[in-house]
């Protein structure tokens, strides 16, 4: 191995930027130290100052979320946000991407995604006990524009995505009980990774980041450190391109085994009391870890890297402190009680050892065969850490976009096969194939689990139970920012309603294109700015979440993806409620209004190709008054079934509220044309379930809230068919759709097909 | 009556089998480390599903050589009842106290689903609270659930009444036989990928299972209310 350069040669051959930090950076950096910095140092600042640790580019935007309320215990800040839910317990959630990784190695990159968040949830001292996530790719078929090579990569990237989620979480023991997939030409070359989890936990066993008490011990627990994963922050910092294939090895390893045996043991540790602060190695590994801890706790940290278990030989002191090896957690320990927590880490078969001790001076001092080889101070390190306030400019593009007409097509004639074609749709197709990979029952608490709006996991020994649910419709997002991120709100924490809950707070994954460009900037802070809006006027904290930038392809961004992870209370068992149809001959609601709106909607970019114009409006009290309706309907028992209306409108709401058995007679009285009644995207509506003798007090009910309704028909066993004014226009045997739906994504994966869309209409 | 749930480093629905057991009245459900080299005690001994040592090597079968399986075949052997679910089941086999072995299902996939499951046979230790020929459904979630063995071990399951559960219409992993559960020759062992401890109640989806756990602790209870 050639020797590292020296301080003097990092400065004259601009090293630095290979590790991350531009010129005026280093500069800083130089000027902080009042030296140059060694190739440790320079690694440890290249990684800490990295967008994905410093979050120098969206600070300031981010900074702008409303992050109180009475049920938040923990926002931004620690390893996750965390809420009280009464009753002596608390959630903690956190949704993270893994974009980067899995885009070269999407099975280990997926994984480890997975692996990463559920340390974030076990080191606040929680039991995770649930996983989400919410996943985009370019299209599984070729078409103009989509090469069959692309398509097929494509599909190696579901596949094998879907496969590292599995395996992770089956054997890790936490069920995976909600999640989105979607699929855009945007995202073939850079697919989105976005893992969520949530725990519970009661209020006194919470833990936190904070290294505290001179001396006491630094310990290291888990896996051994290899050099895997070396600089993967600084990776996810930048964007892909035909040379990120050599960042293989960026790419960290992922063992779920050992994982298990990580939270076993941490959880066991946390009860002997012995374990002052935690925090998971996550991103930038150790250096991330020790400094976080130390000035979070005001003091120092002083580690021998000689004692850090290494699985690589001759590892350099940069390459301990930036590795990203999965499976470790570092911890300051009681003095004196070390004995206590190896006792536990041996019954578990996990490796531990002490790395150094806390002192009083902020300072990381770093030892490495018997030299000190980084000397940091701590204040230095993280608070200097440069803020950028980017350009943010509209591009003509989008004005452009919008300006274009919503409607290019001719009115259908046959509204039948529209619906057979469109519901085969990866997109819209039922996501069985995924989700049937996944142990959603594990621990035996989930009430709902993949396939309604939202999850129910209970929560043991009381009458209550979390929602959850994961969304973000990009499109909306990418025709305009600002309501598509009011949208991506109100919708995630519709689905938690419609099962039930009071919404508590949202965790976000804000995936976009490279912030340097200003048209990316504007769109990450209209993003924001909707989100805000929506969550201020709906009450919803947001208690942390994730951004992820670069999101690009040979310059091509991303859609603008804000992923919205809400959590909601279900105060009885007896209100939780799901979105299939429950009774034949129950009447169906549909709340709220509906307008011709087809701007970025799933009916738009099958008609068209694409998408334009505006997405549809959201209008934040109607859509408040919905929900508190809604919930108020469920908890006072007059609503046996409820359905969020998302993509593809109400005919795809109908559709997914069916059962096997049960289907629906529709005879819907309206002035609009039926593609809008069948498939526009206005916001703030649900369909419900009603039982005939309790449709006055529920009408009144609506009536008191001001929210508008409409009978839409009544539930028919193994019928599909819908009419507009008397006429009918879908006249279906419901098996037969139920199966197209329900196997369009497996037939599309299990076909050798990629080119030739008309195999699944046959089908 | 003292019911033992072996756990495993990586056995992880080793808490569902408990809450499932101690919910009957006068079970008395523990929790036993691998390590341990006695299991003396019990009355029916519960191996959980989950990925035991991570499914290195094979599925169970480093489980199948631990302290604590020496102890279970030796109880086995007095006549004590064995159940392995899932997991469980993989280490019974590796173990040898039941014949073939479950391989990786025919679609590579992990599955979990709700498929529905024939009861072949009533007449033994964990099924006489439900009717013959009674179809039920119960939780599956395994990656390698595909039962397989010769074909005179097949005959000596079918002609020895062996086979207690079959998969009942769709065949989700493509087992032998649609071969679900089996028990060894003196009954007292059983095997089965689905997963009984998750089938409890009505919010669950499905409570098929109490009937297994009824008929093993030779108990009859009305379930408790569906909430």
């Amino acid at each position: 191995m050639p020797p590292e350069p020296s301080p003097d040669q990092i400065a004259e051959q601009s090293t630095y930027l290979q590790l991350g930090l531009s010129d005026s950076e280093y500069s800083k950096v130089v000027d902080l130290l009042g030296r140059r910095p060694n190739m440790t140092e320079t690694g440890i600042y290249g990684v800490m100052w990295s967008e994905h640790c410093s979050y120098k580019t969206s600070r300031t935007e981010l900074s702008r979320f409303p992050t109180t309320g009475p049920c938040v215990m923990q926002g931004p800040g620690e390893g996750a946000g965390v809420v009280d839910l009464g009753d002596g317990w608390a959630a903690v959630f956190k949704v993270e991407s893994h974009n980067h990784p899995s885009a070269i190695e999407p099975y280990q990159g997926a994984a480890t995604g997975v692996g990463g968040i559920l340390r974030d949830i076990f080191s606040m001292g929680a039991r995770p006990v649930a996983f989400l996530n919410s996943l985009r790719f370019g299209p599984l078929k070729a078409s103009a524009g989509n090469e069959v090579t692309s398509a097929k990569r494509n599909r190696y990237l579901f596949g094998r995505v879907v496969s590292g989620i599995a395996d992770y979480g089956n054997c890790i023991g936490v069920p995976t009980v909600a999640g989105e997939v979607g699929f855009d030409r945007c995202y073939s070359g850079n697919p989105l990774v976005n893992a969520m989890c949530v725990g519970i936990v009661r209020h006194q066993d919470l833990q936190h980041g904070t290294a505290a008490g001179i001396g006491n011990p630094v310990i290291y627990v888990g896996a051994p450190t290899g050099r895997d994963g070396i600089h993967g922050a600084t990776f996810a910092s930048v964007e892909l391109n035909e040379k990120s294939e050599s960042r293989r090895p960026a790419v960290q390893v992922g063992d779920p085994f050992l994982g298990k045996l990580l939270l076993e043991t941490c959880l066991e540790m946390y009860r002997c009391g012995a374990v002052v602060s935690v925090q998971d190695m996550g991103a930038a590994g150790l250096t991330c870890s020790s400094t976080e801890m130390a000035l979070k706790g005001r003091v120092g940290m002083e580690l021998d890297l000689d004692r850090v278990p290494q699985r690589a030989q001759e590892m350099t002191p940069y390459e301990i402190m930036l590795s990203e090896s999965q499976e470790r957690m570092l911890l300051v320990a009681e003095a004196g009680r070390e004995e206590e927590i190896f006792t536990i880490c041996r019954k578990w078969g996990v490796p531990a050892c002490t790395i150094g001790r806390v002192v009083g001076e902020p300072i990381l001092i770093l030892k490495h065969h018997q030299k000190t080889v980084a000397e940091l101070p701590l204040d230095k390190l993280l608070e200097s850490c440069p803020v950028y306030r980017r350009e943010a400019v509209k591009s003509a593009e989008i004005t452009e976009r919008q300006k274009k007409p919503a409607v290019s097509w001719q009115s259908p004639e046959d509204f039948a096969s529209l619906l057979r074609e469109m519901l085969v749709l990866p997109e819209l197709a039922s996501k069985r194939w995924v989700y049937r990979q996944y142990d959603s029952m594990v621990r035996t608490c989930t009430a709902v689990g993949p396939g309604s709006d939202a999850a129910v996991v209970r929560i043991e020994g009381t009458p209550k139970s979390l929602a959850m649910s994961i969304d973000g419709n990009a499109r909306y997002v990418h025709l305009d920012p600002l309501r598509g991120g009011r949208i991506a709100v109100a919708e995630a924490a519709r689905n938690v309603v419609c099962a039930g809950a009071r919404p508590l707070a949202l965790t976000n994954g804000m995936n976009f294109g490279n912030p340097e460009k200003p048209e990316i900037f504007w769109q990450f802070r209209e993003t924001v700015r909707g989100m805000c809006e929506a969550c201020e006027s709906l009450g919803l904290p947001v208690t942390g979440g994730n951004v992820s930038f670069y999101n690009e392809t040979g310059g091509e961004p991303v859609y603008p993806t804000p992923v919205i992870g809400v959590i909601g209370l279900v105060e009885q068992h007896e209100h939780v409620t799901t979105q299939d149809f429950k009774e034949a001959g129950d009447v169906i609601l549909l709340l709220g209004e509906t307008r011709e709106e087809f701007g970025g909607s799933a009916y738009q970019q099958y008609r068209g190709g694409r998408i334009s114009g505006m997405p549809p409006e959201l209008d934040l009290d109607t859509e408040r008054r919905l929900q508190t309706a809604l919930l108020a309907a469920i908890r006072k028992g007059l609503v046996k079934s409820s359905h969020d209306l998302s993509l593809g409108g109400l005919a795809l709401a109908l559709l997914t509220s069916s059962t096997d058995e049960l289907g629906i007679h529709m005879d819907l009285q309206t002035e609009m044309k039926p593609e809008s009644a069948f498939f526009s995207e206005t916001q703030s509506r649900a369909i419900i379930g009603v039982s005939p003798d309790l449709l006055a007090p529920l009408e009144d009910l609506m009536h008191q809230n001001q929210v508008l309704f409409t009978r839409v028909g009544v539930v028919m066993p193994g019928r599909f068919d819908l009419a507009l004014n008397g006429r009918i226009l879908i006249e279906e045997d419901l098996l037969g759709l139920r199966d197209l739906w329900l196997n369009g994504l497996e037939r599309i994966m299990n076909s050798m097909v990629v080119d030739n869309p008309s195999h699944l209409k046959a089908a | 009556m003292r019911c033992a749930v072996i756990v495993f480093p990586g056995s992880n629905c080793d808490s569902d089998l408990y809450k499932a057991v101690n919910s009957f009245e006068g079970v008395d459900a523990e929790y036993v480390w691998y390590t341990t080299k006695n299991l003396d005690a019990f009355d029916l001994i519960l191996l959980p599903g989950g990925f035991a040592y991570g499914d290195y090597l094979r599925a169970g079968a480093l489980a199948a050589r631990t302290p604590v399986l020496k102890a279970l075949i030796r109880a086995a052997e007095r006549g004590v009842r064995v159940i392995g679910i899932c997991n469980g089941f993989q280490v019974l086999t590796e173990c040898g106290l039941l014949p073939g072995a479950l391989q990786r299902n025919s679609g590579l996939h992990f599955i979990c689903a709700n498929p529905r499951l024939e009861v072949v046979d009533n007449n033994t230790f964990f099924t006489s609270r439900y009717h013959q020929g009674e179809v039920i459904r119960l939780p599956i979630a395994h990656g390698e659930g595909h039962y397989t063995c010769d074909q005179l071990t097949l005959q000596h399951l079918q002609s020895e009444k062996r086979i207690v559960f079959r998969y009942s219409g769709e065949n989700p992993n493509g087992s032998l036989d649609n071969i679900a559960g089996i028990t060894n020759q003196e009954g007292n062992v059983l095997g089965m990928m689905p997963h009984p401890e998750r089938a409890m109640a009505s919010w669950m989806g499905t409570d098929d299972g109490r009937r297994l756990f009824e008929s093993v602790l030779n108990l009859y209870q009305e379930p408790p209310d569906a909430a």
